[in-house]
This record gives C-alpha cells, structure tokens and sequence, in this order.
C-alpha cells in the first residue's frame, strides 16, 4: 500500500520536475522512487493486510507481482535515457505517465472490490493511450494512439457492463463476499455468466487473446519502441494477476460457459499468434504476435486454476519480463545501427556488432523456451501445472505452437549470423542502456538455471 | 566430484578459449580436451564395472519441481564418456592447420558442445537429462549457422527444428512420468521403480522414442540428417555423428529399456524391421551418392540402423553390440569425415567423380584412409567387426529373416566405401591436366595415426571394453525381464 502511494507522489514530483526543465535527469529521481517503492513491498512481505474498507488487499501476491512492476518499470525507465536522447523535452512528462500506469498495474494486481478493478483498469490504460500516441510526428504513433483509445473506451464499457451484472447477480463487489454469493447459489444464473463473460472480454481485450487481439499489431507497432516494451510486459502482467485474482478466487466455483470459452480462446490465441508471426517481416511486429502468443500460454494456468497456477504466472510474468525487455531494448538498438526493423536489414548484424548479437540469441532462445534460459523453465512449470490438472489436449496444442514459436524467433538469430550484410551506422548507446540489456540477459540465465527462490515464492 | 568436474573442465575452457586468439584459441582448447581425456582414464582405472552407479553426485537443485542435479557413471555411460572424451582432442586437432575464421568462438563452442554431451551422458535425473539434452543443440546451432556451407541456413533451421520436436515431445514423456511417480522426482531409480500400466507405458514410450529416433535418427525419421551432415562445418559433421547421435543410442538404454519394458517388446519388432529398412536404404542411396561427405553421411544412418535394431533384441550380444559399436562408429565417423575434409582441403571439392591417383603421390593419408575404411566395413581384427559381429548375432538371436538382410549391410558397404576409396585415390589421374596434393602434415597425421590405431587395437583387443560394460548389460537385461 506505502508503495502504491509513493509512486503515485513519485509520478507527480517527475511532471514538476518537468517544469524545472529536468528532462532525462527526472529518470534518476523515478527510479530512486522506485527503489524506494520497492524496499516498502519488502517491508510489507507477509503481512496480508486490507486497506479502505476492504477495497484493496495486499496480499503476498500482489506484493509479488507489484514488486515485478516497479522492477520492469524501473529497467524501463532506464532505457529512456538513450531513447528519447533527441526528444528531450517532454521526456519527464511521459516517464510520469509511465508512473501513473504502474499505479493502475498495482491497483489490478491488489484489488479486493470491483470498483478499483475498473478504476485500475482505467489508470493503467489513460497513460497508455497517450503514449501511444505520444511520437507526434509520426502517422503510425497518432494512428496506433487513436486505435488503442477506440477500442480500449469500447472495452472499458464491456467491463463495467460486466461489473454492474455481477452485482445485480450477487448484491455485492467485494470478491470475497462475491465467492460466498456464488458458492451459496445466486438467483438469477444467466445475469452472472453474462457478467462473467463481459468482465473476461475486457481483460481478454487487455492481454490482446484471439479473437480481441486486432488492434495489438498496428498499436506496437505505431507506438514508440520503449511503450511498445512497457505494454508488452507490465499490461500483461498487471491484466494476468487481476484475470487470476478474480477467476480462482470468486468466479472458480461457477464453472461453464466461461470455462469452455476460455479454453477455445486460449488455443485460439497459440495457434494464431504464432502462425501469423511466422508471416512478419518486421521485429517490431513480429515481437507483437510473439506477445499475443505469450498471452496464450499464460492463460493456460488460468486454466488449470489450482493452487500453483499463482505460482506459474508469476514465474511466466518475470521471464517474459526480462527476455521482453531485452528483446526491446535491442530493437532499439537494431533501428539506431540500421534505421530499419525488417528482418533483412540485420543480416549479418552480428559479426559486426557480436555482443548485441550474443543478447539477442540468448533473449530469443528464452522466448522460444529454449533451455538453459528462463522462458523454459517457466513454460514447464506452466506445462506441469496445466497437465496436473488433465489439461492434456490444450498442452498439446502449447506443444504445437512451440514448435512453431521456434521457428520464427531462431529465424531471427540464424538471419543475424549471416556471413553477409550491409555496414552499420555509428552509434554509442550510454552506460544506462547498455546495463540494462546487460542486467535482462544475464536474468534470463540466472533465474534459468537457479529458480527454485522464485518458483516457491508464491507457495 | 569427478563426473562434475568433466563436464565443468570444457565449459570453463570454452570461456578460457574466448580470451585467446587466432590459434591460440586452438591450443588452449586442445589442452582443455586433453585434461579431460586424462580425468576419463583416471574415472575408468578406478571404475568397477560390477559396481554399478560410481561416482555420483546428488544434490537439490530445483526442488519446487522435485529436480536434483544427479550425476554417476556406470557401465552403459561409461563408454560414451570415454567417446566423448576421446572425440573432444580429436575434433580439435582436425582443424589445427585450417583456416577457420574467429577460431576462438569455433573452438569454444566445440568445448561447450562436448560439456552438454558428457552432461547427457552422466546425469541420472530426467530433468537434468533434458536441460543437457536440449543444451547440446545451442552450439551445434551456431557451428553450422556460423561456419557451415552455402545452404547452411535452411538446414540448420530444419534440424534444429526438428529435434526441437522431439524434444518437446519427450519432455512431455517425463512429465507424464513425473505424474505417474505421484510427485516424487524425475530421478532415474524413482523412474525405473515405477509399476506402470501398458497403456501409460506405450505412450510414453512413445513420446519418449520419437525424440531419440529423430537424433540417431531411425528411418523413416532421418530427413534432416544429410543436409546437416553435408552442411555442417566438418567438425560440426564429427559432433553430430560421432557423438551426438549416440545420444539417441544411449537414451535408449537408459530411459526407456529399464523404465518401460512391456512396451520395449510391444515395440521390438516394428522397430528392428524400421531399423532394417533404413539399413538397406540407406546403404542404397549411400552407392549412388557423388559426394563423399553425403555419402558417409548416409553410410551413418546405415550403421545407426543397425545399432538401433540391437537395441532392441533383448539379449546381451545386441546389448553389448550396441554398445561397443556405437564407440567405435564414433571414432570411425570422425576418421571418415576427416579424410573427406583434407580431400576437399587439396582439391576444393568432395566429389567422387574426376579424381584418381591421390595414392601414388600422398602414399601416407591413402594408407590412414584405408585402414579407418576397413574398420568402417567391418573387416575382421579391425574395431567395426567386433560390434557388428555381435549386433548381427543378436538380431540373429531374435529372428534369423531379419539378421540376414541386416547383414546385407556389411557387403553394401563394402561395395560403397571400397569403390569411393578406388575412384578418388587409386589408378592414374583422371584429370587431364596434373594437379599437386600435398601430403599429410604433422596435426593430420598425428589425428589420423591415432584413429587407425584405435582401429585396429580395438579390432584385435577389444577385451578390455567388453568387459568394462558386461556385468551393467546384464544387470539391465534382468531389470528388463524381472
């Protein structure tokens, strides 16, 4: 709870730092905000306390999951530096919206009521809309800006439909009283299952699953590269612990339609999102369909509902994290040295530039789940819990799509090791930028080959 | 300790071999190797082969999901040890006077290669295995993609791919495993404890099976393999068939003969008549192939079959056959692939076509070459007739039809290898005008000298081997048929 509102004043102190012209030196006061913020999680671990009438509640999981926020947040920030090294001058207003975002990702993985669910939500998405909108020379940026608000407001509506039907079939929006209401039996079935299914559009909408993931491609790829890698990593796990926190807890007990729904869009999103990756030309938008893949796999803990599917997310969230973060960081990278994303254009990158070739072999082998990186460990243990749970034929299809997740991101790494390809441009990248991908790839070893501290965190 | 220490010896030498330079490099991971192959005959002086699992090491690694990091040597590992041990400095030495470029990565990943291998050798949690397992493909990857031939990178993708498959398949096999043991590990005395159904077992094996007969690989499994084989780097082509196939071989032993054994004779026969396909297959395309890197390359998949068809006779003569042959093919494949790199280092290309007369003028590699063929063919008193003898008379132990058309194999061969070696290096010279070949300088000869004396030591004294992986072979026949 203290971190929440230290940020919350963090994201306030960065927009005045703005007025005193503090351009990119606002990124040092952000993360020492956020060191800070973290520190008080730590204080907090284990206490599993309730705030404001029971509306929030930090509990162990959310002071997990926030924790991985504030962390993703902070490698993000870091970035900043060498990204919006040109654009200086309203940089302090976008980290701030960035920090305001974080609040709306912490309030979704600690709420206790649906109100700051929806509240949530919102918080997390305004920032977003205008940062996606926030590059406005650009075409693709005002576009991708415009797209994401369209249908995020449309979906936004979905949820709170969903909200208000929940209560008219249970009488209440605290989740626990929620739990009690169902498992008592509540009167009117049909108005819940269609509340359940409103509410489930709209966090399926947040984590772009098939069939809601049209807008996910056009808006990474128009949106500046750094609030393509904030979305890609801190709206999926804000959206995935809040999916979690509302699904076992309250709405487990009510089997049916939205079980069955689930299930047909989780296979859905693995099939889809791998095989139209295969298709792309462009990183940018080939690490779009990657994400919706991802989303895919993390919904099969969703599935298995049990009680080490917290767990498996949390697991998945932070290796996805990390390799997402580097594989962004990279990107940037790639469009400095060569001007360009397409595939073609890093041919060879790597005999001319080995240790940014080096990075992005281990963050993609993480992403396809190679062993010794993270990504495997964590697609097992999401495998492990899914099968325990007689999901047989949905990890088959996790299988499946895999195999053709590998395809696509080894072809990345076997086009940079080309003998041929053309010269790069001169480029020195900063010590900030540089640790960063140095810090998520040397992560994606570490919590690789030595899990054990983070896979029982959540036991 | 000591099993730790051979597969950390080649990972810390291939960081090592990162800071040396050029040729350098070379040195530093020759003698990496070298250390090691001196630890391995420390191992195997101290090892008792009716002693059953030595020199272990079990610690907790992952216990949330019931991993320990379990290694130890015993009869059945301990040969593949002593292949990927001597497979190490000889690998290295072959490329001592090529030109390779950024030696220093090339070298590191063969050391790093070699310690994922000896990982998969010697680790006795199914987990481990795996992470070992799936670890070798990372260096294999970057060898061809970084140094193989012209159409490396559609090759490469298509192995990885593909043994990625298996992999994943068999990943799921040890889940399924892991499940069935209620919880408790994927150690390899927890698995081969398990009382499963026949249905569990079929499927396992199953999942199991198709990953390991993908990397031998088992007809009709083995689309990737002469692509990667001709494309490779030719110390990649040593990796992949002189050890890294055995991996297939040897999972067989170890994870799926003891742990699911009514489903080993469900399968036997299937198995023997695919592996007998690709045995008269293989050979047949193998006769009419120009390259001789490609032909070796299916001559491999050949002498795989019919490791594979020992494999799963169910009696100690296939058992121990299976075992000694897939030592000694490691050591021939790596003989063989080497003559056709220093033919294609003299005269620019590999073709049988257009060559003739090398003997006369480079008399000490003809003489190498030959012998390292005549092992291959299987002659009497060289290594590949002991192996060969015993899996034949162990599938002749299990059905006389199939033994005789696997012996096929043996004349097959003698006709592709004995008629590639008369075109390319004896009679006068084909070509019309006169072409120099250099003669053998002192890395190849030595690489080379090495080989055929294991050739022919192993032919003439092949005791010592036999006895080092009996009493585990019938150890595991009566774990089979308890």
């Amino acid at each position: 709870m203290n971190a929440l509102i230290l940020i919350s004043l963090l994201g306030i102190s960065v927009l005045f730092a703005g007025i005193f012209n503090l351009k990119n030196k606002s990124i040092y006061l952000a993360v020492l905000g956020l060191i800070g913020a973290l520190g008080l999680n730590c204080m907090a671990w284990g206490t599993d306390t309730l705030y404001y009438n029971d509306m929030v509640h930090f509990d162990n999981f959310a002071l997990a999951f926030s924790s991985l926020m504030i962390v993703t947040t902070g490698l993000i920030l870091l970035l900043g530096f060498h990204f919006y090294r040109n654009n200086e001058d309203s940089s302090a207003d976008l980290f701030a919206l960035m920090l305001f975002a974080l609040v709306g990702g912490i309030c979704l993985v600690s709420y206790n009521h649906l109100a700051v669910l929806f509240i949530g939500i919102e918080i997390l998405s305004i920032p977003l809309y205008i940062l996606a909108g926030s590059n406005r020379n650009k075409l693709a940026s005002n576009e991708a800006g415009m797209k994401y608000f369209l249908m995020g407001a449309f979906t936004s509506g979905f949820l709170l439909m969903g909200i208000a039907l929940v209560f008219v079939a249970t009488g209440t929006f605290h989740l626990n009283e929620i739990t009690q209401a169902i498992s008592a039996g509540v009167e009117n079935e049909g108005i819940l299952m269609v509340g359940i299914l409103l509410i489930l559009s709209g966090f399926l909408f947040k984590v772009a699953a098939v069939p809601f993931h049209f807008w996910a491609p056009d808006v990474y790829e128009g949106s500046p590269t750094l609030v393509t890698g904030f979305m890609a990593t801190i709206v999926k796990t804000a959206a995935f612990a809040g999916l979690y926190r509302l699904f076992q807890g309250s709405f487990a007990s009510f089997e049916g339609v939205w079980y069955d729904a689930l299930w047909v869009i989780t296979a859905l999103t693995l099939l889809a999102g791998n095989i139209t990756a295969l298709y792309q030309t462009g990183i940018k938008r080939l690490l779009a369909y990657s994400s919706i893949s991802h989303a895919g796999y993390m919904m099969l803990a969703i599935l298995a509902l049990n009680t080490e599917a917290a767990g498996a997310i949390f697991f998945y969230s932070i290796a996805y994290s990390i390799s997402t973060i580097a594989a962004f960081a990279i990107l940037i990278a790639i469009v400095d040295l060569k001007g360009t994303d397409t595939l073609d254009s890093i041919r060879g990158l790597a005999r001319r530039k080995p240790l940014l070739g080096f990075a992005l072999a281990v963050t993609f082998l993480s992403l396809a789940g190679i062993p010794p990186m993270a990504g495997f460990i964590a697609k097992y243990f999401l495998f492990k819990t899914a099968i325990e749970m007689n999901l047989i034929w949905i990890v088959i299809v996790a299988v499946i799509s895999s195999i053709i997740g590998a395809y696509y991101y080894l072809r990345v790494i076997a086009m940079m090791y080309q003998k041929e390809g053309d010269d790069v441009n001169e480029m020195t990248f900063g010590t900030a930028f540089l640790s960063v991908i140095a810090i998520a790839v040397a992560g994606t070893l570490v919590v690789g080959l030595f899990p054990e501290q983070l896979l029982s965190i959540l036991k | 300790m000591l099993t730790s220490s051979l597969i950390l010896i080649p990972l810390i030498g291939a960081a090592l071999g990162l800071l040396a330079k050029g040729n350098n490099s070379k040195i530093v991971a020759l003698l990496v190797a070298l250390v090691n192959l001196v630890l391995t005959g420390i191992l195997i002086s101290q090892f008792n082969p009716a002693g059953g699992v030595q020199f272990e090491q079990n610690c907790s690694w992952i216990p949330s999901l019931g991993v320990n990091y379990h290694v130890g040597i015993d009869g059945i590992s301990i040969l593949m040890v002593l292949l990927a041990n001597i497979a190490g400095p000889l690998i290295i030495l072959s490329q001592f006077n090529r030109d390779i470029e950024r030696a220093h990565i090339y070298n590191a990943l063969i050391l790093f290669m070699q310690a994922a291998m000896i990982g998969v050798f010697v680790s006795l949690d199914g987990f481990l295995y795996y992470i070992f397992w799936e670890l070798a493909l990372i260096p294999i990857f970057f060898l061809m993609l970084g140094w193989g031939g012209p159409n490396r990178q559609a090759v490469t993708l298509k192995f990885f791919l593909y043994t990625l498959a298996g992999s994943l398949f068999m990943l799921v096999g040890f889940v399924l495993l892991y499940v069935n043991s209620g919880g408790a590990g994927f150690d390899h005395s927890v698995l081969v404890g398990l009382q499963l159904d026949e249905t569990t077992q079929r499927i396992i094996f199953g999942l199991l099976f198709i990953a390991f007969a993908i990397k031998m690989p088992i007809f009709p499994f083995h689309s990737w393999q002469p692509g990667a084989y001709t494309e490779a780097p030719t110390q990649g082509t040593m990796l992949l068939s002189g050890v890294m196939l055995k991996m297939g071989i040897y999972s067989v032993f170890r994870w799926i003969l003891p742990i699911v054994p009514d489903a080993v004779s469900y399968f036997s026969t299937l198995i023997i008549v695919l592996s007998v396909i690709g045995i008269i297959y293989g050979s047949w395309i193998a006769i009419r192939q120009k390259d001789l890197k490609t032909l070796f390359a299916f001559a491999s998949f050949a002498h795989v079959g019919l490791i594979a068809a020992g494999l799963f006779t169910n009696n100690a003569q296939g058992l121990q056959g299976a075992l000694i042959q897939s030592l000694v093919h490691g050591i021939n494949a790596i003989g063989l692939f080497y003559c056709a790199d220093i033919i294609q280092n003299r005269l620019g290309d590999r073709l049988v076509d257009g060559k003739g007369g090398i003997r006369l003028i480079a008399p000490a590699f003809a003489t190498l070459f030959i012998i390292v063929l005549f092992g291959t063919v299987a002659l009497p008193l060289t290594n590949g007739f002991v192996g060969e003898f015993l899996l034949l008379a162990g599938i002749a132990d299990y059905s006389i039809v199939l033994s005789g058309v696997a012996g096929l194999t043996v004349i097959l061969c003698a006709v592709y290898m004995l008629r590639s070696y008369q075109y390319v290096m004896l009679g006068e010279n084909s070509r019309s005008v006169s072409f120099t070949f250099p003669d053998l300088v002192l890395s190849e000869k030595i690489t080379l000298i090495i080989i055929a004396a294991l050739v022919i030591f192993i032919g003439v004294y092949p005791d010592p081997i036999l006895k080092l992986t009996e009493p585990a072979v019938l150890q595991l026949l009566e774990q089979i048929n308890a």
